[in-house]
This record gives structure tokens, sequence and C-alpha cells, in this order.
């Protein structure tokens, strides 16, 4: 019985029936009872199941996007709790983001960064001072704010500005080795939050502890953006950008690299890899990622301040990394959607839950073990559990395995039309 | 502006040597587990604040019994520091049993992303007991040892102002000190001192020679870890209030200190935590004299991370470590 049930799972067209009756189960729940988290969290996980069907990687993307602009949206947009299904949705979007440039430095290079939160702080700022009167106060020409068109541009500026903060943090830090590497970028992280905490004066640049309020809402043909709903598709459209790209410079000579100096630098410089050009990389790369969320974050918060940026989101990040497995893109994805809905929906919902228990008298539980603050022991246990039992993470990264005979028959094939070639020269 | 940081100084100075001193002694478990494992333990500034809280608990345990009161306030510390420094010993060995050992053949990023799980689980397992016996996670302890003491500076010469410190002070410098010379004695001179050191030196050697390398490690931890203990409870007498976070910045601190001192080197761990405390406390006094008010106290954090940045950028062994050449 178990036998034929496990072979007609393995059968391509019962898994392609089965997920289609249970997208539809679930988004249907979700359309019609809207208060149902389990519904939206069941349709969100079937994008993991579609991770691991049996079908061409082109289709399952097809899919996944079809899930993503069409079916989500339209199923979440049933009633009241549509725009904060999408804010949770975008966040997932951003952190997800996040963690796969996380992903390039701590995963594929191996340097342990500890300051991650920096470069995600520098985006933000970038856009949220240009975006409000702010910049007027020491930028001596053009007038600010500037309109809701420059988000587009501010992507961009964002991404760059982070990346050369990548390099000039790495430029120092890269001299040392291993276990320096975290503290000195943890002090870089917990740097940039002072900086920014105090740069108010003598010139108010980022107003202080008080943060930046009221930051110009993005526009495209007219419209501003405003609703959660609308920075679900931007997010989405530069997390596709995103993953893209990621999977790209993992199988590029850059991503071969990386692994390299991660397993073994001395090796790897004896194998002609320059050691801190592709560490700079790694750190710029990451970096990039992280500012352009940055911006994305600043224009859908419209309230930034340096609360936003401490070593806890560092280490949430690196959580998420550990979590979904390092160096692995899926794994990565995955552990962020997990910790990010962990931590907006799942340990917010069991904290008014168990309020609601002990206001009505059925258990007392005391204020101090509320789920909600219990997020640094949540992260705590995860990290240790993980690193002792499960150190290569939900899904574990895998590596590109080559056909060895038909690598020696291309091989052996290009060389004859070398020689051939040669002869023809000579 | 030379006058009035002049002015200054010996206040800067004796701030500076209560700060370094407890940087000094936290410097100590950091450098001695780094130079047997070649791991930063991260959670060792947690084990400092633990021990602050052990420490606090216990002083408003022992004073709310009446009979205690009759008894010299420095045989209370005395007792509460033996006590605070087994138990947060034996928890630096637990925690070496449960998140290190295992990992000691692992990649060395597996082990510093484990350090940091138990920071964080030390920290909000601290922060709800606290809550729930006291209602708030910021306790502040009894206040000993708060006679205020004043030194005339001014009639030595006139350029000095007054330095006026509480005895909690001398108590926390006194012990510091009497601390770090009892462990560099037990380093050099006894046979488990030797074995620490051999085992740094060369573990599958050591271990060749009769040494048991996992118990030396477990001391190690101990030592290392009732030394942060102690310190801490000398924290929580000399600064008064304390919260279940004040061990993450403050480890980064004496880290700093380590590696500024030349990271394995006990003695470098010492002078390190010192100058750093004293530099500390001279840059929150006069950075903003010095830049004209550009940069504030606010920077003093700035100010130490950047000395660790200089420190590995251009004497990476530190200040009495020897520089050794990797071997491949």
């Amino acid at each position: 019985m178990k036998e034929s049930l496990a072979k007609f799972l393995q059968y391509k067209w019962s898994q392609v029936i089965l997920f289609t009756v249970f997208v539809a189960v679930s988004s249907a729940a979700l359309f019609f009872s809207q208060k149902s988290v389990t519904a939206f969290l069941l349709l969100l996980s079937s994008l993991l199941v579609l991770h691991y069907m049996k079908l061409k990687n082109v289709t399952k993307w097809i899919i996944a996007l079809g899930l993503l602009f069409i079916l989500i949206p339209l199923a979440s947009s049933g009633g009241p709790a549509f725009q904060s299904y999408m804010d949770v949705a975008t966040m997932v979007g951003i952190y997800v983001s996040m963690a796969l440039g996380l992903n390039i430095v701590v995963g594929m290079a191996g340097l342990l960064d500890l300051g991650f939160v920096a470069f995600f702080a520098v985006g933000a700022y970038s856009y949220s001072i240009f975006a409000t009167p702010q910049a007027a106060n020491f930028m001596p020409f053009g007038t600010y704010p500037l309109g809701g068109e420059s988000f587009w541009i501010f992507l961009i500026i964002g991404g760059v500005v982070a990346a050369i903060a990548g390099v000039l943090i790495g430029i120092p830090v890269l001299r040392v080795k291993g276990d320096y590497l975290a503290i000195v970028t943890l002090g870089f992280g917990e740097i940039i939050r002072i900086l920014f905490n105090n740069a108010d004066k003598p010139v108010n640049i980022t107003g202080g502890a008080m943060g930046i309020a009221s930051v110009t809402p993005p526009e495209i043909f007219g419209i501003p953006l405003i609703f959660p709903n609308q920075f679900y598709f931007v997010t989405l459209v530069i997390l596709i950008f995103t993953i893209f790209t990621v999977l790209r410079l993992e199988r590029s000579k850059l991503g071969r690299s990386w692994k390299a100096v991660r397993e073994n630098e001395i090796a790897a410089q004896a194998m002609g890899i320059p050691l801190v050009k592709t560490k700079l990389l790694a750190f710029a790369l990451g970096a990039s990622f992280s500012g352009m969320m940055g911006v994305v974050f600043a224009a859908k918060q419209a309230f930034i301040d340096p609360t936003s940026f401490t070593l806890l989101e560092s280490f949430t990040i690196l959580v998420m990394v550990v979590l979904g497995g390092m160096g692995s893109v899926p794994g990565v994805i995955l552990g962020a959607a997990v910790i990010t809905i962990l931590n907006l929906q799942v340990l917010t919902e069991l904290a008014t839950w168990v309020n609601q228990l002990s206001f009505s008298g059925i258990i007392s539980i005391p204020e101090a073990l509320s789920p909600a603050k219990m997020q640094k022991f949540i992260f705590g246990a995860l990290l240790v559990a993980f690193a002792l039992y499960r150190p290569k993470g939900l899904i574990p990264a895998k590596n590109k395995i080559f056909d060895e005979k038909r690598l020696k028959e291309t091989q052996a094939h290009s060389d004859m039309n070398a020689t051939d070639q040669k002869k023809m020269q000579s | 502006m030379l006058l009035e940081m002049l002015q200054s100084l010996p206040q800067v100075l004796i701030d500076g040597l209560a700060l370094g001193a407890v940087y000094a002694v936290v410097a100590l478990g950091y450098t001695m587990v780094y130079g047997i494992l070649q791991l930063i333990n991260f959670a060792h500034g947690e084990i400092f604040m633990t021990g602050a809280f052990i420490g606090t608990a216990f002083f408003i345990l022992l004073m709310g019994m009446g009979w205690v009161s009759s008894v010299p306030q420095i045989v209370v510390l005395i007792v509460v520091l033996v006590v605070t420094a087994c138990l947060t010993g034996l928890l630096g060995m637990g925690i070496e049993r449960v998140a290190y050992r295992p990992l000691r053949n692992a990649p060395r990023l597996i082990p510093l992303i484990t350090a940091i799980g138990i920071s964080f689980i030390l920290q909000d397992v601290i922060r709800f007991i606290a809550e729930l016996s006291s209602g708030n996670y910021i306790v502040t302890g009894p206040s000993l040892f708060t006679n205020q003491l004043t030194i005339n500076f001014s009639s030595i010469s006139s350029i000095f102002n007054d330095a006026s410190f509480k005895t909690s002070f001398l108590i926390v410098l006194v012990t510091a000190v009497i601390l770090m010379i009892s462990l560099d004695y037990f380093i050099n001179r006894t046979k488990w001192g030797t074995a620490m050191r051999a085992v740094a030196l060369d573990r599958e050697t050591a271990s060749l020679m009769s040494i048991n390398v996992n118990k030396t490690i477990s001391i190690t931890f101990f030592i290392g870890s009732a030394l942060g203990g102690a310190t801490g409870v000398l924290f929580a007498v000399q600064y008064g209030t304390i919260d279940p976070f004040i061990g993450f910045i403050l480890g980064m601190k004496a880290f700093i200190a380590a590696v500024l001192g030349g990271i394995g080197n006990i003695r470098g761990a010492m002078l390190g935590g010192i100058l750093l405390g004293l530099l500390e406390m001279f840059a929150s006094a006069n950075l903003s004299l010095l830049t004209g008010g550009v940069f504030g106290a606010e920077y003093k954090d700035v100010f130490a991370f950047s000395i660790l940045i200089l420190v590995l950028i251009f004497k990476p062994e530190g200040l009495l470590g020897k520089p050794t050449a990797e071997k491949v």
C-alpha cells in the first residue's frame, strides 16, 4: 500500500493534479474566509511543494510566477485583511532579497558578516534623505524633496551606494582573517548605526534619533504608490531580478571562485584566484541587493529611524541564511520566508491568542513569557540546533554535477578542432 | 584646550582604570579560550552579564537576612564573588560541553554561529527570569561601598582638578588585580597551567604527552567564565544598575582589548584592557573638545572599534603578541 502510494506520488501527472487541487483549495479557503492565516500560509507553501515537483525548471518558473503575480494577490483580495496579507508578503520579499545578498557573503564566499544590516540602512537612508526636505540642509543645489519618479533611479543609486559602502568596509576588513572578520563587521554595523543616530548635528543630515518622516511615495506613470499591494508588485519584480542574478552568479566563474575561497583560501590563491578582488566583489554584490531593498523599505514605511537597523536585524538575516542552508539559494529563500512569517504573523498571532486566554482567565501566562518577546530565544535555539544537528540547513546546497564522460568527449572534440585549425593555418 | 584636558585628567584616569580593570579581566576569558581553541567565544560577554545578575540576586537575598547587616560588607562581597564565580564557571563548562565540543572538527564558521546562538539564549533566559521575579528586566542592586572619596590633585599642581570616586572603585581595582595576579601564577607556575599552555601550543602533541585535552579545555572554560562572572559582580557593585544587554557590547570591547594586547597572550589581555579603558574614558571626556564639537561622547564606541581596526591592519599580532607565519 505504502509503496504503491509512493509510486503514485512519483508519477508526474498525479503530482500535477494533486498540486492543482492543493492550490485551488487553499486559495478558495483564503478567498472565502478572509481571516484564516493558515490558508494564506498554505497557499505560500505551495511554492515549496512546487520546488520538489518533477517538472522542468522552466515550467516550474512559469507556474511560480503565475502563483505570485496573479493567484496570491487575487485570492487574498476578498476582504478587509487584504492589505495586511500584502504587507506581510512584501516584507517576506524584502527579507528574502536581503538574505540572498548575505548568502553571497556568508554562504558562498564563507565570510561571516555580522553587520549586514548596515547596507540596508545605507540604502534606506540614501532614498529617504533625498525624498524629504532633509537634503536641503546640506545640498547646495537642487530642490528637495525630489519627486516620486526618482524612486526608480534611487533603486539603482541605493544599490550602488551600498556596494561602495561594502567595498569601503571591505578594504580594511578583508586583510583580517576568519573570525576577526565577524567582530570587525559587527563593529562596522554598529558604527554606521551610531553615525546615522548622531548625524543630526552640526549639520542635520539624517534626523538623528528622531528619524526621517513622510518620505515621498514612489510614483509610476503619475500614480503614487501608497498601498502594500502596490509595493508587493514592486518588491516581487526586484526579488525575481535578484533570484535570477544570484542563480546566474552562482554558476559563473566568480561564483566558483567564491566557493573555492570558502573551502580553502590558500589553495584558491595557488590556483590563481585573486583573493582580495573576489572577496570585495562578494561584499559589494551582497551589499547592493540589501541596499536596493533598503530603498523599497524606506518608501514602503515612509518613515525610518536608526532603531530599524540594530544588531538584532543583522542576526535575524544570519539566522535566515543558516536555517535555510548556507550557500543554497532555494534554502535561503525558504529560511527567510519562514523567519519573516514567524516574526510578523505567527509570533504576534500567538501573543494575542495567549493574551486573550489569560484575559478570559483560562490560564495565566506572565507578560515576560509572551511569545512576541521570545524572538531572541527562538533565534538562539534555532542557531544552536541547526549548527549542531543540521549544519547544512533545511535545503542543503547542491553543486552542479558534471558528467565526466561527456565533458571528456567535448574536450577531445574541441581539441581536435583546434589542431585541425592549426594545421589549416600552417 | 590642552589646559582643559589636563584639568579633567585625574578624573579620567580614575574612571578609566575602573573600566579598564573590568575590560582586562573579561578579556582574559576571551584570550584564554582563543589561545586554546582558536574560537571567539561570543557567549563570554553574556557569561559576564549572567555573573552580574547572579551576584545582584545574591546581594539582594543576603541583604534581606537580618543578621547579614552585622557582617562586614567586604566579607559579604567575597562570599558573593566566590559563589558567583563557581556558578558561572560551571555555566561556561556546560556551554563548552554542549555547544563547542561536538563541533571541534567542524568548519570554523559553525562554532561561531552556535556561540552567537548561545549568547542570544542566555540574554533572553536572563531577561525573563529577571522580569518574572521583579517585574522589570532592568535591575538595581543594593548600594554598597558608596563612601565618596576625594583626592586633592589640585594641591599637587594647580592645573589639575580634584578627582572623586566611590570606595567601590578601590574594591574593583584591588579585586581585579588579585584575580589577574593569581591567574598569572596559575598559568605559569602550576601543573594545570602548564597543561593549558601545552594544549594551546599543539593539541595533538599535548595529548601524546598524556595530557587530558578535553579536561584541560573544560578547565580553561571554567576559569575564564569564573573570571568573567566575578567581573560581572564587580561591575554591578561599581555601576549599580544592570540589564541583560550589557554583556554584548562590553564583551565586544573586552575582545578588542584582547586583540589590542595580542590575542592568546594573558599579560597582553591585561595590558590591552587597562589601555582600552583609559583610552575610551579619555575619548568620551575629550572627543567633543578635540573635534570642536563635531563628534561628541556618543562616538566613544566608534572610537573603540576604530582602535580594533587600526590594530588589525597595522599590528595584527597585538602589542605583546608574537607574529606567527601561517603554515600550509
